[in-house]
């Protein structure tokens, strides 16, 4: 990790950053969070293809699917397309 | 190697010997044979890099964008529609500080259609933060293409250059242009060697978004660099001197002014025109001297500043338009050269657009009208269009 720039002379020469998305917990602007029931869940991994944020984790094949809530910004697009109706889109300050 | 060939060639050839890592290209006219050159070099094998067909120049530009970041030098070619359809990327290009090469053959914009020179399209980009290099001839436009190489890509500069040629005047015009050895030109430009690039194995975020604490700051770099381009581009230019005996003064000319009675300030293809008068104007005993802007981007205001010591009338000669004001050229030299204490007065003549010739007569009228401003010690007015159909007869 760089030290944090303090003036303009310490920017690198092109916009970049010194680490990638993942340091970019995009998880605090969630108003509502995917719950996933295990229960009603197929594993057919539909709501890792489709997130946007490559938020669903699946660790290997045959695993239940796991949300990453440090970055899932609560989009509700794996609850939407989950064809089992298994994720639910539960409000924030409920929890 | 000296060969006949028109400014476009000239371009394709300084793009072969500049050894580019990616090439992409739409075709426009006066541009296309540039492109169709370095297409032809690509299909023989004489190219070092990789030439991509793309559906527009947006496109065009953003790939070379990213080729830049990947750490590829890179070329591409456009006018007009061109120019402008690409102006989104030329500020990415210039924020995300790729030091892209792009030869720009200077046309008019529709409507009525019109493909031939005219500089309103190069400098509606003035405020992208691209370099802007203008070219009097066919070699200016060869040897421009490596000085520009080597400006941009200079770790404290890192900007994108225009190299601009005008339309037809030399794209389409067959000139004696020395190619230089490629030994030497490998000796003037090493390979791209960019600070930072695209690394797989060390994974950053480019030109992401910035916070309105710091992007500020970030336009501030470029400013600043804009600055050191300025010492760059001297430095570069006497160096090209120095192993191929040909040099462009690096930001301003001054031809024929040291002891001249007035001055005339342009860009480009014209440059050559007006050097010319200037000459045979001298003959018969008519001092007036010719500046040749090479520069838009740095402006080289203290440069020209010196004209308020050298002679008490300036004009400026537009190939463009700034409705609703004056020409562009016009209003930058008028402002650069401003002094609180008087200097020198300004006058613009505004012609030589959309193709229409601009002759020695047309040139000469000019400095004729400068040096009865300098007798009468007034401006008449502030811009005049020359030969206009006015219904005067007086063109």
């Amino acid at each position: 990790m760089v030290e944090t720039p303090k003036t303009y002379k310490d920017l690198p020469s092109t916009p970049i950053t010194f680490f990638t998305t993942e340091d970019n917990k995009t998880g605090t602007w969630r108003t509502i969070r995917p719950v996933i029931d295990k229960e009603k869940c197929t594993r057919c991994y539909i709501c890792w293809k489709f997130c946007p944020d490559l938020s669903i984790e699946v660790e290997k094949e045959g695993d239940y699917p796991n949300v990453d809530y440090d970055h899932c910004k609560g989009c509700g697009i794996c609850a939407n397309e989950c064809p089992s109706n298994a994720i639910t889109m539960e409000k924030e300050m409920e929890k | 190697m000296i060969e006949v060939m028109t400014a476009n060639y000239a371009a394709a050839y300084a793009v072969k010997l500049a050894r580019v890592g990616v090439i992409a290209a739409y075709p426009i006219t006066p541009q296309s044979s540039i492109s169709e050159k370095l297409a032809e070099m690509y299909v023989k094998g004489e190219l070092h890099g990789k030439y991509f067909l793309v559906e527009s120049e947006h496109s065009a530009m953003s790939m070379l964008i990213g080729a830049s970041y990947a750490g590829a030098r890179t070329f591409t070619a456009t006018s007009s529609h061109g120019l402008a359809l690409m102006h989104e990327m030329l500020f990415w290009a210039v924020g995300a500080r790729r030091p892209i090469v792009m030869a720009v053959v200077a046309r008019a914009l529709a409507p009525p259609w019109n493909i031939w020179g005219d500089h309103m399209d190069v400098m509606s980009e003035r405020d992208t933060g691209w370099m802007q290099f203008f070219c009097e001839n066919n070699q200016e436009t060869l040897d421009t293409i490596l000085m520009a190489y080597k400006i941009s890509e200079n770790r404290s500069v890192m900007l994108p250059s225009m190299v601009i040629e005008d339309g037809f005047i030399l794209s389409h015009t067959y000139e004696a242009v020395d190619i230089p050895d490629q030994d030497e030109v490998d000796d003037f430009l090493p390979p791209f060697d960019p600070e930072w690039k695209i690394d797989f194995n060390d994974p950053r975020r480019f030109g992401g978004l910035t916070m309105p604490d710091w992007w500020s700051e970030f336009r501030y770099r470029i400013a600043l660099d804009q600055e050191v381009a300025r010492k760059k581009i001297v430095e570069v230019d006497k160096e090209f001197e120095r192993k191929f005996g040909r040099s462009y003064g690096g930001l301003v000319e001054f031809y024929n002014c040291d002891d001249a009675e007035v001055a005339l300030v342009l860009a480009g293809s014209a440059v050559g025109t007006a050097k010319e008068v200037s000459d045979k104007m001298r003959e018969r005993g008519k001092k007036v001297g010719v500046v040749k802007l090479k520069t838009f981007r740095p402006f080289p205001a203290e440069e020209l500043k010196k004209l308020n010591d050298m002679v008490p009338v300036v004009g400026v000669f537009d190939r463009s338009y700034t409705f609703g004001y004056g020409g562009a050229l016009y209003s930058e030299v008028r402002n650069g050269i401003y002094d609180p204490a008087g200097g020198a007065l300004v006058k613009n003549y505004v012609g030589g657009m959309g193709g229409k010739d601009f002759t020695p007569k047309n040139m000469e009228f000019i400095f004729e009208d400068l040096l009865r401003i300098k007798k009468e010690g007034k401006v008449d007015k502030m811009v005049e269009w020359i030969n206009i159909k006015d219904g005067t007869g007086r063109w």
